[in-house]
Formats: structure tokens, sequence, C-alpha cells
């Protein structure tokens, strides 16, 4: 049932090699270094990684990279010095040079935050024999920026509050999440004006509070926003209005010639409820959930196999989703 | 609705924004909106943001004179530090430890790790309750060290025994 609910978890880890100085002053000599020990490491790892040099693709690829969250915009904005390993599946990348030498990355579908921390813990533990990582026994792993000491992990969760975000529940909640030590936010859009009502929760204090802790509280967190959504959903349903909200978003979907991201998004999210709630059949949720991959702008044009205008790619949208919700 | 810069091509982009509390909202093709920097979607400036919020947040815990000492390892000063929110390398944590400290307990509540720790015999993992537990010794370590400076011995002497009490619990 979490899976209505929950699209992906992700864990993130920070770490630095403690014989360079961190990202923000290191000579291009330096950064080199550090790619290729790197490089060599992951290389002794059982995972199939492929590696890459970001100065040696193209923009759009590299956009299209940051929409399917395997690397950060910051990552993408300056590639100078910068390599991505990651495997076939794209479940783990290693971001290298970003804010701190390494991010390790793990993503997995549905509610598995525990999960994904054990994979990005062995990746991790492999790395450090070879990679010696800067420790401190009392400040933990350190890190370029203080806000992510002591772990350096960050856990996250992307949910699709529909209901709640309807109903401004979200916005209520997230002052007693920060009190936590968690952070919701939308994942497009800003702030609690999340498009599409796609939201992601995660932990902010790394510093004296263990891995195992942090991922639990998370999954705590989830299972409640979980229950409590589907509550809200099932009271949203009782109303014709809804169901008719439901039902012409899949008529705009399945007729549209032109449509923008942000309306696809929002129009998606409608019938990604709409099928959990059983008033649309025929389309599984998969096919919603690779479609609000797949809209976005890059990813768009990598499919078309060329850039696009804006007004283009509104219509190469609108031709992607008919042909796969027909 | 044409572009209302270049009156010539259709408009694609709805720009909405309020500087200095005045609301503004154009109407624009996609050159124009590209010539005016809106059209890199990409291009989220957080970084500088949050540097400016890092900077605030420095700004009361960094006194100024000790811009002058600088990190042997990569030539970091608590200034740099400061101006950036980034901090050098492993090596600056050492040296400018008691100025990054407010700050790291400010963020995090606590200022001792708890959890992994690499591989090593060394160093074994610390329990929650443990890694609490020194977190309030080192609290409550820099509030001793401010009740001496303000000369209040009665509160310092108070502290002192909360202290031993609970480091005599640890050794156990």
């Amino acid at each position: 049932m979490s899976d209505n609910v929950i699209i992906s978890s992700r864990v993130r880890l920070a770490r630095n090699l403690a014989d360079y100085p961190f990202p923000c002053r290191m000579t291009d000599a330096q950064r080199k270094e550090v790619v290729e020990k790197v490089f060599a490491a992951v290389k002794t790892l059982p995972d199939d990684f492929m590696l890459v040099n970001m100065e040696d693709i193209n923009e759009l690829d590299t956009i299209a990279m940051v929409e399917r969250h395997l690397i950060s915009p910051e990552f993408a904005k300056d590639v100078t010095g910068r390599a991505l390993a990651v495997t076939k599946d794209e479940s783990i990348s290693i971001m290298i040079n970003e804010e701190d030498h390494l991010r390790i990355q793990v993503i997995k579908q549905g509610l598995s935050v525990a999960q994904a921390y054990e994979i990005a813990d062995r990746i991790d533990t492999a790395l450090n024999r070879e990679l010696h990582f800067a420790f401190d026994n009392k400040l933990g792993y350190l890190t370029q920026c203080p806000t992510n000491l002591g772990t350096g992990m960050r856990a996250s969760v992307m949910l699709h509050l529909c209901a709640m975000g309807e109903t401004h529940a979200v916005s209520r909640i997230s002052g007693n999440l920060a009190k936590l030590g968690f952070v919701i936010r939308g994942t497009y859009g800003e702030g609690s004006d999340a498009s599409g009502a796609l939201y992601q929760l995660s932990n902010q204090v790394t510093l004296g509070i263990s891995e195992k802790s942090a991922v639990e509280n998370l999954t705590n967190i989830c299972n409640q926003l979980v229950q409590s959504e589907m509550a809200t959903r099932g009271r949203l349903m009782e109303s014709m209005e809804y169901q008719d909200k439901i039902s012409r978003s899949m008529g705009i979907l399945l007729t549209a010639r032109l449509i923008t991201h942000a309306e696809a998004v929002r129009l998606l999210s409608n019938v990604r409820l709409g099928i959990t709630e059983g008033i649309v059949e025929d389309v599984s949720i998969e096919t919603i959930d690779n479609l609000m991959l797949s809209i976005q702008p890059a990813s768009l044009m990598r499919r078309e196999g060329k850039r696009l205008t804006p007004s283009e790619r509104d219509k190469a949208r609108a031709e992607l989703i008919r042909t796969t919700l027909r | 609705m044409k572009c209302q810069k270049c009156k010539k091509n259709n408009a694609t982009t709805h720009v909405k924004r309020v500087v200095n509390g005045e609301y503004e909202e154009y109407m624009l093709c996609a050159d124009c909106a590209h010539d005016m920097g809106f059209q890199n979607m990409f291009d989220t400036s957080m970084p500088d943001m949050f540097g400016g919020l890092m900077k605030s947040f420095f700004g009361t815990a960094l006194p100024a004179r000790s811009q002058a000492t600088r990190c042997p390892v990569c030539q970091s000063t608590a200034g740099d530090i400061s101006n950036t929110g980034k901090v050098g390398c492993a090596k600056c944590y050492e040296v400018f430890f008691s100025h990054l400290m407010p700050y790291i307990k400010r963020i995090h509540g606590n200022t001792v790790h708890c959890g992994k720790s690499p591989e090593s015999p060394a160093i074994p993992e610390k329990s929650q309750t443990e890694a609490n537990k020194e977190s309030e010794i080192a609290n409550l370590k820099s509030e001793l060290e401010k009740a001496v400076q303000e000369q209040n011995f009665e509160y310092a002497a108070e502290l002192r025994d909360k202290i031993k009490e609970l480091e005599g619990t640890n050794n156990e």
C-alpha cells in the first residue's frame, strides 16, 4: 500500500579523502588525481560501474542526468574536473568532486531507505579500504559544509502527497517535521507549492544521530504520512468534483496536442491518484512514474535526438503522453 | 499574444517577480526570456544563497581577529570559511575548531558523532546514549568556561559537579 504514496527512497553519503583539501580548495591537478584514485578504487568493487568524465559528455545528457536524479544540479553546473561512476541500472552512483570528493548515492523504488543504506554502507566500507576517508572521532566524517558533518548521510524519500497537498496539510506539518530534524519540500516548484504533489522528505541533522536511528526515524515518519495521505484520499474521493477532476485530467492527457511540463505534471499527478483509488483503469503506476521522468525538457530532447524550442517540446511531450497512455 | 519586449515573436514564457516589494509581470518569447536571464530552468542560485545564509550564521560565530590565522594545509582563513560557508580541508576543523563549534552546535544541536566510523579497531562505534552523554559534557564544559569568564563562580561550581558526575558514570 505504501507504494501508492512512496515513489522512491534515496541515501547519499558525503566522503572526503583525508590527504587532499576539500573541492573548494583543490587545484586542477589535485582534482584529476582524486578522480584517478576514486576510479581505481571503484574498479575493485564487485558491482559493474561505468566511469564517466563529465567533461566528455554533452550538456543535454548531463541535464537529463539531473532530471533522473542521478546527479545534482550543482554538479551539472560546472563539470570541470568532475567525474561520475554509475551502475548500469543507475541505482548506485558516485559523484566525484562535487561539494565533497565523493557523494555515494543509492536509489531504490518504494519505501526502502534501510535497504538503500545497506548498499551505500557496503560501498563506503569497501572504498574506505582503498581511499582512507577523513574522519574525526568527535565530529565524524569531515565534510566541506559543516551541515553534513557526522554521518555525512542524507536519507530521503519521494512522496506523492496529492490529497494532503490539496488540503494544505503538507504546509501545516512541515513545522512539526522541522522540530524532529526533518525537512519536506516540493520536488518541482518551490516550498509547499509543489506542482505534481511530489515531495521530498529528508533528514537534516547528521551529527549526534546514528545512521540506523536516522533511517528508522525517516521510515516511521513516512509510514505515518502514508496513513494520513491514504485517509485523506478516501475522504477526497467521496466528492464527485474530485472524481470529475481526475477523469478530466485523463481526458486532456489523452487528447492534448500541446502540453507544458507544469500542466503535464499536474494532470499526471491527478491520474496517479485516480489509479490508486480505482477510478482510472488500464494504466499502471509505473507508467505514470516513468512518464513523469521522461517528459522533462532535457530527457524529452534526448529522446527526440535533437534540441527543441519550448513549443516544439510541448508538442513532443503531448505526443509522448498520448501514445504511452493509449 | 506577442512578446512584450520584441513585440515580434509569440510569447511563451510568463514571468512574475517581486523586486523590492514591486510586483512585475511579463509575457516574453523564448529569445527575450533568455536575454533577460529567465530561461535557465536548471540554474538554481541555491549555492550562493546558501553561502549567504552561512555567512550570517558564521558572522556572529567567528570573531574578526581570527582572520590572520591560516590553515597550514589549505591556507584558508576563518574569514574565507565564513565568506564562502565552505571549510577548506580536514585540518581546518582542527585549526578553527573553537570558531566552528558554536556554529556546528547551532545546526545539529549535538556536537559528538554517533554511528559508523571507518573500519579501525581503535575507534569502536559509539552507542547513541554514549554520544549523547559526550555531547552533553561538551556543552556543559563550554557553559562552564563562559560562567568562569563572567565570574559567576557559584554556577560554575554547580556545572563542574555535574560534569564530574557525568564523567564518573562514563568510566564505570
